[in-house]
């Protein structure tokens, strides 16, 4: 069961996130969105989505580059494991409050304001609750922590991360005597991972690439969509060379 | 292909090329997703149609389809194009009819038949033992079961039914109602045909079949202008709106163009790019308002006082001080102006009393036929007083003479306008006019002027038959002794200054109005000033504003004087443009004889609606108002200060007025009777009329046997719109819970009236049965016990017309009707299946009796040249000249569907007509039996033309009509030709082959052809402007004189001081009592305010006031509008919740408090459905109410006129009319908002209807 949960599981959900993501942009691009209620009442909105995102955000990058850097780096860079832990845990432990207060807020107000209430799907409020309770077990997982500070767990959870990525058959032994919560929190994760291309969330994809799309790739100002295929000068030789082949036009009766 | 590979395009460059040095640039991204948005605007076809109700825009429209579904609608543009240098119309429409496709797959619509519960469980435990007709009748008569569904009407409780099953009990009903009180309890009301005319004549024929009453609306309404047939004899005509761009001055008066004529209104722009001046008279700031040159805003019901003090400008200085000489020979050739008044003594003082005629004269000036409706004056060259051509007397029994040529006798005759030559008259007397501005109600302005003017008149000795001699006076005279104008005579009341304040100077105005008088001055300057330049290009455009007041012949009389002093009337550019709910049914004549079932019989019995639920809704049982308060002082000697209902029922016994019903006794039995007694009908019914043995219903309107039985409402929402009385609707014609607050008169111990017979106990529920046709659940639904389906406006094939422009065009059937609706067409033709099924159970061949009131353009308008009341003893009871005529008519019940469905052989045999001329249209039917196909079933109908669909039907109309069919336009023209003596039918030679069909229309609006039924007409060199040919052609007017009636001789109008128009102030309808006001017993916060009900900009009436779409644009809901200081009065702010009261009833809306609103009143814009958003009223516990909760009908006697040439009775041409705007209301903040939401107790409506 363990095997499965931490061997397999995590291989389904990122199939079907990854798969799941495609599908859903090709058919269905106009669903690919924050679907935002924003225009229906901007009450508590501004701040609990600030706070969230914050939170989230810090989190998220927290828990990338944490979990995914390879150990021996952490060690070349002379940091310590204790050290490394103790930053997870007080900026995790901030920004898992900030967003929990956050997406508190937020949670509130798509329950009980009846516009938005009517006009949210199961999706939209279970995604949240989910989000909730995985930053909820988060925030828990502090408590466990600061019980023995030395960081070696936290190397078994790198460990994990690094072999499920890397294909590595055996990576779930590594948190096998994890604690309870751990594990728990681990299980909520990959769940949202499965969930992903189901709900609104794939917008963090789309709120990833649209703007570094803007900030590095563009090159003017002013965006202008073409029925062109070819540039038009280039057409215009293309044109000039077959009418070359033609021969002189006959003059018209005007000239 | 694939969108996210697209995407994936790193090795291939995204960029065409840069422009503007690099800040641009052009890339060739995938565009696949604009796909998207071509296909939400993909469709599979589009189909002609329009709006068929409410809205005289008559746009035509574009209704696209898309797999099978109505998705949306736009606007038109292919309208014929107008003459160089006029712009076009189009496009027409507005916001409201582009949001009607929400309706067609909404929440609202009515998808089957439904049937009150309670009727339902009735009906079948009956039908399961009896017939139809016995199962109704079982019903009527167990009082228990009858009141078990009366009385819960408007509470819900509706169930699915089938079509056959809700026919037959309509049939059932119509049946038992005909055989037990006569055909004439069956009514049916649907507004205003021209939007959709086979929709109104499908169920009129039905009624017209059966002997059922039609009812009128346009007067109903008050959009009907009584000042129009009062002085020109004419319903209503107007300019079309393009004509507003010939005009050079133009005038907004109480009308708010680009709010309520959204499609006409660019016209009014462009004109306004053309150079021409606009003068905008509105007491708010209106949309129009920003159009005007200037802004007038008079205070809300004092537009006469305006209007009088801009005459009195104009005829100083374009009359008396200086004769414009196109002014004067304009008054002289098409006005009475040159028309001589008797100055009857009266006290020992002078009246303007009765117009002279040929008759008084010894020798009847050798007019041997209808002396006595020969008008005569001076003629300039012999001295002489002759008869001119043109009165009504010419009209009837000659030939040759009914023309406003200037003759005589044959001989030219130049009339003489004024006597205020000292060779022209004898002697200068005072002459009293009545003088109303002294009383007023509420805040309005009273002065201190006495109520009797007495101003000097050059006067004429003149020696009549007998030797009597008498003095006389012209109406030009007289008229400017109206207006005050000093004229070098003497004597007060009359002033050369307009600073004096003296009645009608534009000082006077001001204190009554808050318009400065140099304001007054410059608008009347430029408006004649304009009109003399350009021979009458002034127009004024007006509309419910002014009309909507009980004294509106006051308001529009004013200012139609004004037009007529500068020659604006009959002139391209100018005129008087009443744009209120007329909605011009071009092809009436073609119209008529389906509408109404003239084919197959006639009269059709006809009723003017105002009278008619003044009578039965028991408004009159709570009249406030007595005619003594609205008395002349000056009147003749009489019974003046009696009942307004008893005016009215002296009206119907006169003949004036029409009846529903008829006679207290079925009338299929009185035929019995007369049969029986082998005599005559109209003569046994004038005997027992006289003996008493026949009583007329109209004295008795709350015994049983007078109720009306049986309601049809289509095309309409009576209940949620235009029901003045509302509350008293609910209490009295239906029984159910109402929110009327005031007592009757007989428990208030008011003065009785004399000839209406008083039950101490006033009827509940009159109705037996309430059938509603429409396509959504309005108001009017909600109370019916029968509620039908019908498809919606693009669903359905029909016609379409306005006086707005000249073309006719469709309504069509882009989706058959959704659900299991059907046309009304279909409906009325089940209905009439059903009932010829349903009636041989109790009916056969019968013979009934219509009553039939002496009709304008027939020869009964020169029926009672003096008022006598056979009744009292004046004269003796002769049917169609003292009294109505009684008609014996065939009703073939058993075969009313085979005469529905087909054209029936009296056009053949009798002609068809309008407005006093008549054709042969054998050639017409002809043509119909090839174009429609013949009936071949054996019956009645065999060999006639078929009538089986809509667009047969639209067929006979476009056939038969001289607009749609220049055949029988110049056969029209030649009618006309004989009484007038002059060459007409050139106006459609030209057009002698055009014949427009159904599928023409489809293709195109076409252009209507000119005929002799309306007065403009349609040419390449002139827009169509109201009163043209009376000008150009010198048809006479059909008033009196032949000419613009400005002075109304009839005893009744002398009598209530309207012989010559004044200042009236609003009238005072007491419905602020003490006893209702218990905010002012409190002294808890409230404002009294004048209670005024314009026309919207988020609807047509009601239509569109529960569509999400234009809720979205406003509040969402019922609102009022009203100024800030009286806001701050009643402590209100902006989108509170109020309500407004008095003793009528009250009604719930949130505020809209805006600096546009003068003080002192209160806007509820017209007809804001109660079923969208409105809570709970604290005063009455029951849901809000409509804007008619508050008001209640107050009939007016000089409305009620009749046999008197152009005081005739016409089918919503004349009659009394349904004004309200002087009510006022009682407004406070409401305390709690209950929206009545929480679920009926009681046993009535428990567990038990669930269960079914």
């Amino acid at each position: 069961m363990h095997n499965f949960l931490f061997g397999i599981y995590p291989y389904i959900a990122l199939s079907v996130l990854l798969i799941g993501s495609v599908v859903r942009y090709e058919r269905d691009p106009f669903t690919w969105k924050t679907s935002s209620s924003q225009m229906l009442r901007r009450k508590q909105l501004i701040i609990g989505s600030i706070l969230f995102h914050v939170g989230v955000l810090v989190i998220f990058f927290g828990h990338l580059f944490g979990l995914l850097t390879p150990i021996w780096i952490f060690d070349a860079m002379g940091i310590s494991h204790g050290a490394k832990q103790l930053l997870a845990v007080v900026a995790g432990g901030i920004a898992g409050v900030v967003a929990l207060v956050g997406g508190g807020m937020l949670m509130h107000r798509r329950w009980t304001d009846p516009r938005i209430r009517k006009t949210s799907s199961f999706a939209d409020i279970a995604i949240l609750a989910l989000l909730l309770a995985q930053l909820v077990l988060g925030v828990g997982t502090v408590f466990v922590s600061i019980q023995h500070l030395d960081g070696y767990e936290m190397t078994k959870f790198m460990a994990w991360a690094q072999g499920i990525v890397t294909f590595q058959a055996g990576a779930a032994a590594h948190i096998a005597d994890a604690a309870l919560i751990f594990k728990l929190h681990l299980f909520l994760g990959l769940t949202i991972f499965l969930v992903f291309p189901f709900t609104r969330l794939v917008h963090i994809i789309s709120g990833f690439f649209a703007p570094l799309r803007y900030l590095f790739l563009r090159a003017g100002y002013q965006l202008v969509r073409s029925r062109r295929r070819r540039p038009l000068e280039e057409r215009r030789r293309a044109f000039d060379a077959r009418q070359a082949r033609r021969g002189p036009a006959a003059t018209t009766p005007a000239e | 292909m694939s969108h996210l590979l697209d995407r994936l395009n790193f090795f291939q460059s995204k960029e065409l090329e840069q422009f503007s040095d690099g800040w641009g640039q052009t890339t060739a991204e995938n565009r696949d997703w604009e796909d998207t948005y071509r296909n939400r605007w993909r469709h599979d076809k589009i189909v002609r149609s329009t709006h068929g109700v409410n809205c005289t825009g008559s746009c035509s429209w574009k209704i696209y389809v898309k797999s099978g579904i109505v998705t949306w609608e736009t606007q038109q543009t292919d309208y014929p194009r107008t003459r160089a240098g006029l712009p076009n119309h189009e496009p027409r429409g507005c916001a409201r009819g582009a949001s009607y496709s929400w309706y067609l797959y909404s929440a609202n619509r009515v998808k089957n038949p439904l049937i009150r519960g309670a009727l339902m469980r009735a009906w079948r435990k009956m039908r399961e033992t009896m017939t139809p007709v016995a199962a109704w009748a079982a019903i009527q008569n167990d009082p228990a079961l009858r009141a078990s569904y009366v009385t819960t009407r408007g509470k819900g409780g509706f169930v699915r039914a089938t079509w056959d099953e809700a026919t037959e009990i309509v049939a059932a009903a119509n049946a038992y109602t005909a055989k037990t009180y006569g055909p004439d309890r069956v009514f049916g009301f649907s507004p205003i045909p021209a939007m959709s005319m086979v929709s109104y004549a499908a169920g009129s024929r039905y009624l017209s079949l059966l002997g059922g009453t039609c009812m009128s609306f346009y007067d109903w309404y008050c959009d009907l202008p009584p000042a129009s047939p009062q002085t020109w004899g004419e319903q209503t005509d107007v300019p079309e709106s393009a004509d507003w761009y010939n005009a050079g001055f133009l005038m907004l008066w109480g009308s708010n163009v680009p709010q309520t004529r959204t499609p006409d209104a660019h016209f009014y722009t462009e004109v306004r790019y053309r150079g021409t001046k606009s003068a905008v008279v509105s007491p708010d700031y209106s949309e129009a308002a920003k159009f005007g040159d200037i802004w007038l805003n008079p205070q809300a019901g004092t537009d006469a006082a305006l209007a009088m003090a801009m005459g009195h400008v104009i005829l100083r200085e374009y009359h008396l001080d200086r004769q414009a000489a196109y002014f004067e020979e304009y008054a002289r050739k098409y006005t009475d102006m040159p028309m001589l008044v008797r100055l009857d003594a009266r006290d020992g003082r002078l009246v303007p009393g009765r117009m002279l005629r040929a008759d008084d004269f010894d020798d009847k000036l050798g007019e041997a036929n209808n002396p006595d409706w020969k008008t005569v004056a001076y003629d300039e060259a012999s001295g002489q007083v002759v008869a001119p051509n043109g009165s009504i007397g010419f009209r009837w029994g000659e030939e040759g003479k009914w023309n406003l040529e200037q003759r005589a006798k044959g001989v030219e005759a130049n009339l003489r306008l004024s006597q205020i030559l000292k060779e022209h008259h004898d002697e200068v007397v005072g002459v009293d006019f009545p003088y109303f501005g002294g009383v007023a109600t509420g805040a309005f302005v009273k002065c201190d002027h006495p109520e009797v003017l007495t101003r000097n008149i050059p006067a004429r000795r003149v020696t009549l038959a007998g030797g009597e001699e008498v003095l006389v006076a012209t109406v030009f005279d007289l008229f400017c002794a109206n207006y005050g104008l000093d004229r070098g005579l003497g004597g007060d009341w009359v002033s050369k200054d307009f600073s004096d304040d003296s009645p009608y100077t534009p000082a006077w105005a001001e204190k009554i109005t808050g318009v400065a008088a140099e304001k007054i001055i410059a608008v009347a300057r430029e408006f004649a000033g304009n009109a003399e330049k350009t021979r009458g290009k002034s127009m004024v455009i007006l509309g419910a504003g002014l009309n909507h007041w009980y004294h509106m012949d006051m308001n529009y009389r004013g200012i139609i004087n004004m037009l007529v002093m500068c020659g604006c009337i009959g002139q391209e550019g100018g005129g008087w443009s009443h744009y209120v709910g007329q909605e011009k049914l071009r092809p009436q004549t073609g119209w008529q004889p389906l509408a109404f079932a003239l084919d197959w019989s006639r009269p059709p019995r006809h009723m003017n609606s105002t009278s008619c639920w003044y009578a039965h809704t028991d408004q009159w049982r709570y009249e406030t108002l007595r005619a003594g308060e609205i008395l002349s002082p000056t009147a003749p000697e009489g019974d003046w200060d009696i009942s307004l209902i008893d005016y009215n029922i002296r009206a119907e016994r006169m003949g004036w007025l029409p009846s529903a019903p008829q006679l207290k006794t079925n009338p299929l039995e009185v035929s019995k009777a007369a049969k029986a007694a082998g005599k005559d009908i109209p003569a046994y019914v004038a005997e027992q009329l006289k003996s008493g043995a026949l009583q007329m219903s109209c004295e008795d309107p709350d015994a049983p046997e007078n109720w009306p039985r049986n309601l049809f409402v289509w095309r309409s929402n009576l209940l949620g719109s235009s029901g003045k009385g509302h509350e008293y609707f609910l209490k009295h014609l239906l029984g159910t819970d109402h929110g009327v607050m005031g007592k009757d008169l007989g428990e208030e111990g008011g003065v009785m009236p004399k000839e209406a017979i008083w039950h101490d106990q006033a009827p509940k529920g009159k109705l037996d049965l309430l059938v509603t046709i429409d396509f959504r659940m309005s108001t009017t639904c909600v109370y019916s016990d029968i509620v039908l389906p019908t498809a919606s406006w693009y669903e359905k094939d029909d016609l379409n017309t306005s006086d707005m422009h000249p073309f006719i065009h469709p309504l069509q059937a882009a989706v058959d009707p959704a659900y299991e609706s059907k046309s009304d067409w279909e409906i009325f033709k089940s209905i009439a299946r059903k009932f010829s099924e349903v009636a041989p159970e109790v009916l056969g061949v019968e013979t009934d009796i219509v009553q039939l009131p002496l009709l304008h353009d027939t020869p009964g308008e020169l029926a009672q040249a003096h008022v006598k009341d056979w009744k009292k003893g004046e004269c003796d009871l002769i049917p169609g000249k003292t009294a109505p005529n009684y008609i014996a008519v065939e009703r073939d019940y058993p075969n009313l569907y085979k005469k529905f469905t087909s054209v029936g052989p009296l056009l053949e045999k009798l002609g068809n007509g309008g407005k006093g001329i008549t054709w042969d249209t054998s050639a017409e039917v002809g043509h119909l039996r090839d174009l429609n196909g013949v009936v071949q079933d054996d019956g009645v109908s065999k060999g006639h033309a078929k009538l089986e669909t809509a667009i047969d039907a639209a067929e006979m109309i476009l056939m038969l009509a001289p607009e749609t069919n220049g055949e029988v336009a110049v056969k029209a023209w030649q009618e006309l030709e004989k009484p007038t003596g002059r060459h007409h039918a050139h106006l459609a030679e030209g057009a002698h082959h055009t014949k427009i069909r159904f599928r023409d229309i489809a293709a195109q609006p076409r252009k209507i052809i000119s005929s002799p039924t309306w007065s403009g007409i349609e040419s390449e060199d002139v827009c169509y402007n109201a009163g043209y040919t009376n000008v150009h052609e010198l048809i006479p007017w059909r008033t009196l004189t032949g000419r613009q009636q400005l002075y109304q001789d009839h005893l009744w109008m002398r009598a209530f001081g309207e012989g010559f128009v004044s200042y009236r102030p609003p009238v005072d309808l007491k419905t602020i009592t003490a006893a209702v006001n218990t905010d002012a017993a409190e002294g808890s916060p409230h404002v009294v305010l004048n209670f005024i009900t314009p026309h919207q900009k988020w609807g047509i009436h009601s239509t569109y006031t529960d569509n999400l779409l234009m809720l979205t644009l406003n509040r969402g809901g019922p609102v009022v509008w009203m100024s800030e200081v009286d806001a701050q009065k009643a402590g209100l702010v902006d989108n509170d919740w109020v309500e407004a009261y008095n003793i009528n009833g009250a009604l719930t809306a949130r505020v809209v408090v805006s600096q546009r609103i003068k003080q002192g009143t209160l806007f509820m814009y017209h007809a804001q459905e109660k079923i969208v958003n409105t809570p709970g009223s604290e005063k009455t516990g029951l849901r809000g109410g409509i804007h008619n909760s508050v008001t209640r009908t107050t009939l007016k006697p000089t409305h009620m006129i009749g046999g008197y040439a152009q005081l005739s009775y016409g089918f919503n041409y004349y009659g009394t009319v349904g004004s309200n705007r002087d009510e006022f209301v009682i407004v406070r903040k409401m305390k709690k908002i209950d929206w009545l939401d929480t679920p009926a107790s009681g046993p009535a409506t428990g567990k038990v209807e669930a269960a079914e």
